[in-house]
């Protein structure tokens, strides 16, 4: 109910201030903690490849290129961007915020927009090939039609099984388990060659989980349904969201965003889009 | 009479803390018969049991045609072959026929051919008037059936001397005869036999001796007709009063 | 029960539930992809059947077993049966499933499939194993004595006089313990095989439905139905030979 009444009161005041837009600096006059000073947190701490060396105010790593980026549409330069620091947790709880916005990979759910703002998506996560290094090395190309002669495994719950079904068609049916802990474990066990993940678990999983696992490649985001998005978190009824939203539209546009996640979740993690 | 079948020399007994058999000493001549009689409790059964090593002895020796059966470590299955035993209970095997029961032993230990045991299996039924019940599960059968069956099965092994704990306490008396004329065949063919019995008309009539057990001890032993009509210790003249009146 | 057919259907959610639970054209349209899962179960259960019955029977035999010299046997079967019937069937498979392969086994040989059955015969024979003891010790030790006496050695005993009799006695307890096992089988998908619960759960979750699971149970009890009554007909019947 709370949140029809602020959408509408937000589409309207979008409808009103229509002309002026464009002049970002003048969207965002008034609705930020401070005047002048845009404050963005970030996690603590924050990993690669969404912050490199947990520095924010380096704008190295997806995130906080974005968020500087973000910073510069909305009028703020890069002096006047302050970093803070919350825990995943106490970002997504109702209430008031010590940040203007929170970008820590959250997941845009129906639930959790009930009791905070999210922004529009700045990321919708591609799906990625967990494989073991050993198999790279052994020659394994990221190409479409070397995929599917591999063992897959999948956790059965997720759109990664849609995905290899749909996206891969591989030779042999896939294992499924009920969660990536399992997945991985398989693939340590030698039982599956690949496993599909969205790229942020897929990171992880290879990072500290699974032993001698390497990302093969990446799909990209529009090849499969209903990825997961990621969202700038603001409180409840923030009116800043229409800034934020503005200016991550224009960065749609104009094609930076695309720029920043090659660099950032392509290049530099070196996770090739399949061919 | 004069050749020594089975010889036991002071043998002991005891379950835990009860001692079942104190001392036995006893001799049994190839071809002779002898009753074992005294009240419940005395250490027949036992005295059966020990006498094939079924039961192991505490002390004492157990010989069978001179060799010291009851030697630790001794290999005991070819012993039991030449023992043959009937129990009250006739422990026939619920889930074989009849001819099974019979033929399960010689068919694994004897080595001779299924056939050539068939036709002496069947020679056995004819003998004691089963051969009809043959095929017969245990169920099927009265229980002085069932207790002729089970003393084919220990002839079946070709026993050099046969023991029999009560085999016909357990039935009803009209079935008793049937069995006793099984003993009395047996006694024509000369087979060595030992008889824990209740049957003192039988033991009367058949046995060659007779020992009156009473404590796990052999109180007295003689021939019937010394043993019936004037045994000398006073436990011996009670308990026959006992049963005789 | 009568109530509960008119009474449910009266319910204000009922046309929810019977949406989300009882939807007929996704119980036909899963149904037939759910009957070839099925036959994996299927499969896994024909395998492990009579493996579980052979180790269960040899594990049988060592607990049973009475001279000095084989204690170490006895001592192994008593462990055997403690441990697995102790620890949950979810963690033996597992420890076994993803464990063992881990290991470093080549392919096919680390297969989940292969160690999966290899988890579950493992408890299942622990439990059979004490159902077997249990008839083994039903048996009056005069049968033992008979056979012995006849000049059969131990194992023939054993083998032609004491376990026919002793497996006859538990034929319904291990009936039970096979139907358990037929249920258990879906356990493996936990370590990858795709069989009917699996494939149900990717259904409920492609479909936001929960019709396939019911589509599933309706093929286990279509199964198992039929095989409770027989193992209650065989116990029955066995009450009626032993009075």
């Amino acid at each position: 109910m709370l949140k029809s009444l602020s959408i509408a009161l937000l589409t309207g005041g979008m409808l009103a201030m229509a002309s002026s837009a464009y002049a970002a600096n003048a969207c965002s006059t008034g609705k930020t903690l401070t005047d002048g000073t845009l404050t963005i947190a970030t996690g603590n701490p924050a990993y690669y490849p969404w912050v490199i060396d947990d520095k924010p105010e380096a704008g190295k790593g997806f995130e906080a290129a974005v968020a500087y980026a973000l910073a510069a549409k909305m009028g703020f330069d890069k002096g006047a961007v302050k970093w803070t620091r919350t825990s995943f947790d106490e970002a997504i709880q109702p209430g008031a915020k010590d940040f203007d916005f929170n970008m820590q990979q959250f997941s845009i759910t129906e639930d959790r927009d009930k009791v905070v703002d999210f922004s529009a998506p700045y990321y919708s996560s591609a799906m990625a090939v967990l494989v073991l290094m050993k198999s790279i090395e052994d020659g394994l190309k990221p190409e479409l039609s070397a995929l599917k002669d591999l063992k897959w495994g999948a956790v059965a719950t997720t759109t990664a099984l849609p995905a290899v079904m749909g996206l891969i068609k591989p030779a042999s049916d896939p294992l499924l388990y009920d969660d990536t802990a399992n997945v991985a474990e398989a693939m340590k066990a030698n039982q599956i060659d690949a496993a599909l993940f969205d790229l942020p678990t897929a990171l992880y999983l290879s990072a500290v989980v699974v032993d001698g696992g390497a990302l093969l490649g990446q799909f990209p985001a529009d090849r499969t349904d209903k990825p997961d998005q990621f969202g700038a978190i603001l409180a409840e009824g923030n009116p800043l969201k229409e800034c934020v939203d503005a200016a991550l539209a224009e960065m749609k546009a104009d094609g930076s965003l695309a720029k920043i996640e090659a660099e950032w979740l392509q290049e530099a993690t070196g996770v090739p889009l399949i061919k | 009479m004069s050749e020594a079948k089975l010889t036991l020399t002071d043998m002991q007994k005891s379950f835990g803390t009860q001692h079942v058999l104190r001392g036995i000493n006893l001799e049994i001549a190839k071809g002779e018969m002898v009753c074992l009689i005294g009240p419940s409790g005395s250490g027949k059964s036992t005295l059966l049991r020990c006498m094939n090593m079924l039961e192991p002895i505490d002390d004492g020796i157990v010989q069978l045609d001179g060799l010291d059966i009851s030697e630790p470590g001794l290999d005991l299955e070819p012993v039991r072959r030449r023992i043959g035993i009937v129990f009250q209970s006739f422990n026939l095997f619920p889930h074989m026929s009849a001819a099974d029961n019979v033929l399960l032993a010689p068919r694994r230990v004897l080595g001779k051919g299924t056939a050539e045991l068939q036709v002496e299996a069947h020679e056995l039924f004819q003998r004691f008037n089963l051969a009809d019940h043959m095929h017969k599960y245990p169920d099927q059968l009265s229980g002085g059936q069932q207790q002729r069956v089970a003393v084919i099965r220990a002839l079946a092994m070709r026993p050099e001397i046969m023991l029999f704990d009560e085999i016909t306490s357990a039935l009803d008396p009209e079935l008793v005869e049937e069995v006793l004329d099984v003993l009395r065949q047996l006694r024509d063919d000369g087979m060595t036999m030992v008889l824990a019995t209740h049957e003192m008309g039988f033991a009367r009539e058949l046995a060659d001796r007779v020992c009156f057990m009473d404590g796990g001890k052999i109180v007295e032993e003689g021939p019937p007709t010394q043993m019936f009509r004037e045994p000398r210790m006073d436990r011996t003249k009670s308990f026959l009063k006992s049963v005789l009146r | 029960m009568l109530a509960l057919v008119i009474l449910v259907p009266m319910a204000p959610g009922w046309s929810r539930v019977k949406d989300s639970f009882f939807n007929w054209e996704i119980f036909v349209r899963t149904t037939p992809r759910l009957l070839e899962a099925f036959l994996l179960d299927v499969a896994i259960f024909a395998w492990s059947a009579p493996l579980i019955a052979v180790i269960g029977l040899l594990i049988a035999l060592c607990r049973g077993v009475r001279s000095p010299s084989l204690f170490p046997l006895r001592m192994f079967g008593a462990a055997y049966v403690d441990i697995f019937r102790g620890v949950p069937v979810i963690l033996v498979i597992y420890l076994i499933g993803f464990g063992i392969p881990g290991l470093g086994l080549p392919r096919p040989w680390n297969s989940p499939y292969i160690w999966g059955t290899v988890a579950l015969v493992l408890t299942y024979s622990a439990y059979v194993a004490e159902i077997l003891r249990s008839g083994i010790e039903s048996i009056h030790p005069s049968q033992r004595s008979a056979a012995i006496c006849l000049g059969l050695s131990e194992r023939d005993a054993m083998r032609y006089v004491i376990l026919p009799q002793a497996i006859r006695r538990v034929v319904p307890a291990n009936m039970n313990m096979f139907i358990a096992l037929q249920k258990d089988v879906a356990l493996l998908s936990v370590i990858g095989p795709v069989e009917i619960l699996r494939q149900a759960g990717v259904f409920k979750s492609l479909l936001a439905n929960f019709t396939p699971y019911v589509a599933a149970a309706a093929i286990f009890l279509a199964l198992t139905i039929p095989a409770t009554r027989y193992a209650d007909y065989l116990m029955n019947r066995q009450r009626n030979v032993r009075s």
